[in-house]
């Protein structure tokens, strides 16, 4: 499968949908306008300084709160590559697999990683390489049947393809 | 090694004997859920599957209550979108204005919700119906569309936490003070990926508004459910409103939990969960002097009729503070009829306060009672994080009926007295 190389935007813990994307958007389910406002509320700066392959990196429980599928499309219509973070919560999980968004949980690529980091990571391995320190991180590769729905760029493709 | 309740209905609807934690399964759908955010998303996401129709047509609900009465054309849009695929699906449990409620308020009313049913629903709050004995979990839109489409859900079988509940709660103290206590103690991911699965003498003394409330705000552990045994209060809801035959799940007494944590109900105080996370809690004798601007009473987790019931104790006869704006919102037409009947919104309007038809509204910052700037606001909602309800520097405090009116004739955070 693919992997995803990028510079990195650093969040902490417990980044919830609401700062992902506000439910004063949520009048809109298109892509490129809900990347307009992603990170909004926590970073105003964001949108105008991602640039298509960049990575985020954040900490425990990322995507808690609501099941707003549009909080990783925004992500992803964004231009994000991946989502790297120590855990995520479980809906946010779930959705970003579903829509085939990339994300990563490993706790000490988490820790270590800083912001403006060049970042490489392997799909189907797990690793994560920041090439800018040059340290690589064993991440938690996903189970086949999840790969599979990743690779076919989402749970609707995957169901078509069945 | 036994199965939790959870894991029971689980096995039993992936057709399985046996399911244990971290083993994938996909399992049948009693019910998907959607409302007007999500589910044009998953229209959109079915509308590319290479399917024919939906699975079931009695299987499906769909709630308009975010932001209806439209309040704009964006919303409007979104409603005609949903409005017509269910007319084209010919969708038997579409839910529009004059017969919605918020979802999962209704539902349970609806008799759509009942023990042993396993159920998706693409709003993170679905976990509500564990209260009646169900397996029920939020999801995305694409999981929504997948689960219209076939019926069916993929799930990692969760472990489990087990909360024990003991003794009987106080006067003022009610099924919110119980969960943000919880959360309180184990965190906004305490129960990350896991279920919580309340048991013990305690439950008894829950009303069955109480336990909804409860498994409502399981979401804001982290929780993946949350699950209450069924019992003769959970068998009476259901005989009052479906017609369906309950299948009653216990756990197995050598069940496997993670966790044991026991609260003991007759020593809760009210609890606050100060901004911007639920699990910011402190008891009402620790909050200090805080000023607020506005009270919310309803949504999902508190706009039932024992909620406007307690309101209705505290506010009539009484006068909301000047400079606070008291809004209430029943969480059904239901709800708000028997308010009506009981008197409680001639007491809320005497008052100085404004009842509102049915929406979530104010809750996800919707419309209905925005914040402005460094506004605070007392709400018995499920979640205070930045900029929910307005401004990203308004606050909000999640507190429960009691103390919220209490708060309203105040001024400040108060409980009852
Ligand atoms: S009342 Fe609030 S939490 Fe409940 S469904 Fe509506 S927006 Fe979501």
């Amino acid at each position: 499968m693919k992997a995803a190389k990028g510079r990195v935007f650093r969040f902490g813990d417990n980044i919830d949908t609401d700062v992902i994307i506000p439910a004063r958007y949520l009048n809109s389910s298109d892509p490129k306008e809900l990347a307009t406002h992603c990170m909004e509320d926590i970073d105003k700066n964001f949108v105008n300084n991602v640039s298509a392959g960049d990575i985020i990196v954040a900490n425990k429980n990322f995507g808690c709160g609501s099941s707003r599928e549009h909080a990783p499309i925004a992500i992803k219509a964004a231009g994000v590559s991946c989502v790297i973070a120590e855990t995520f919560a479980r809906i946010f999980y779930r959705n970003a697999i579903n829509i085939g968004l990339p994300i990563i949980e490993c706790k000490e690529a988490a820790d270590d990683i800083k912001e403006g980091d060049i970042v490489n990571v392997d799909f189907d391995s797990g690793v994560i390489t920041n090439e800018t320190t040059g340290k690589t991180y064993q991440g938690q590769a996903f189970p086949e049947f999840m790969q599979k729905i990743i690779a076919s760029e989402g749970l609707v493709n995957y169901i078509n393809n069945k | 090694m036994g199965m939790t309740m959870t894991q029971k209905i689980l096995a039993a609807h992936a057709n399985l004997s046996k399911v244990e934690a971290g083993q994938l399964i996909e399992a049948d759908l009693d019910l998907v859920l959607g409302n007007d955010i999500t589910s044009p998303v998953a229209i959109h996401e079915i509308e590319k599957m290479k399917v024919d129709g939906v699975f079931h047509k009695d299987k499906i609900a769909l709630v308009m209550d975010h932001f209806v009465p439209n309040k704009d054309i964006k919303s409007a849009e979104h409603c005609k979108c949903v409005r017509e695929f269910a007319c084209k699906n010919d969708i038997t449990n579409y839910f529009d204005v004059g017969q919605m409620g918020i979802e999962h308020a209704l539902l349970p009313e609806k008799g759509l919700c009942i023990a042993g049913d396993c159920i998706i629903g693409a709003d993170s709050h679905t976990c509500t119906y564990g209260a009646l004995g169900a397996f029920s979990t939020g999801v995305g839109s694409t999981d929504m569309a997948a689960g219209m489409a076939t019926g069916k859900a993929w799930f990692k079988v969760p472990s489990a936490i087990k909360v024990e509940l003991i003794g009987k709660p106080s006067e003022y103290i009610s099924g919110k003070d119980v969960i943000l206590h919880l959360i309180g103690e184990i965190g906004v991911d305490g129960a990350l990926y896991r279920s919580l699965e309340f048991t013990g003498e305690g439950v008894k003394n829950l009303s069955m508004d109480d336990r909804l409330c409860i498994c409502n705000m399981a979401i804001e552990a982290g929780a993946k459910n949350g699950i209450f045994p069924v019992d003769d209060i959970t068998l009476k809801y259901i005989k009052e409103h479906s017609s369906r035959e309950p299948k009653v799940y216990e756990a197995d007494a050598d069940a496997e939990y993670d966790e044991t944590i026991t609260i003991d109900l007759s020593v809760l105080k009210s609890t606050v969960a100060f901004p911007h996370l639920p699990e910011n809690t402190r008891t009402i004798d620790e909050v200090g002097d805080i000023s607020i601007d506005q009270v919310v009473i309803g949504s999902c987790t508190n706009g039932r009729f024992e909620d406007l019931a307690m309101a209705d104790k505290i506010l009539k006869g009484n006068k909301v503070a000047d400079n606070v704006r008291c809004i209430i919102i029943p969480g059904t037409q239901n709800i708000y009829l028997e308010a009506l009947e009981a008197g409680f919104i001639r007491d809320f309007i005497e008052a100085g306060a404004v009842v509102s038809t049915p929406t979530c509204g104010p809750c996800l910052g919707g419309y209905m009672g925005i914040l402005a700037s460094k506004e605070k606001c007392v709400s018995t909602t499920n979640r205070n994080f930045v900029g929910r309800m307005g401004a990203v520097d308004s606050e909000i405090y999640l507190a429960s009926p009691a103390v919220a009116a209490a708060s309203a004739l105040t001024g400040k955070i108060s409980g009852p007295m």
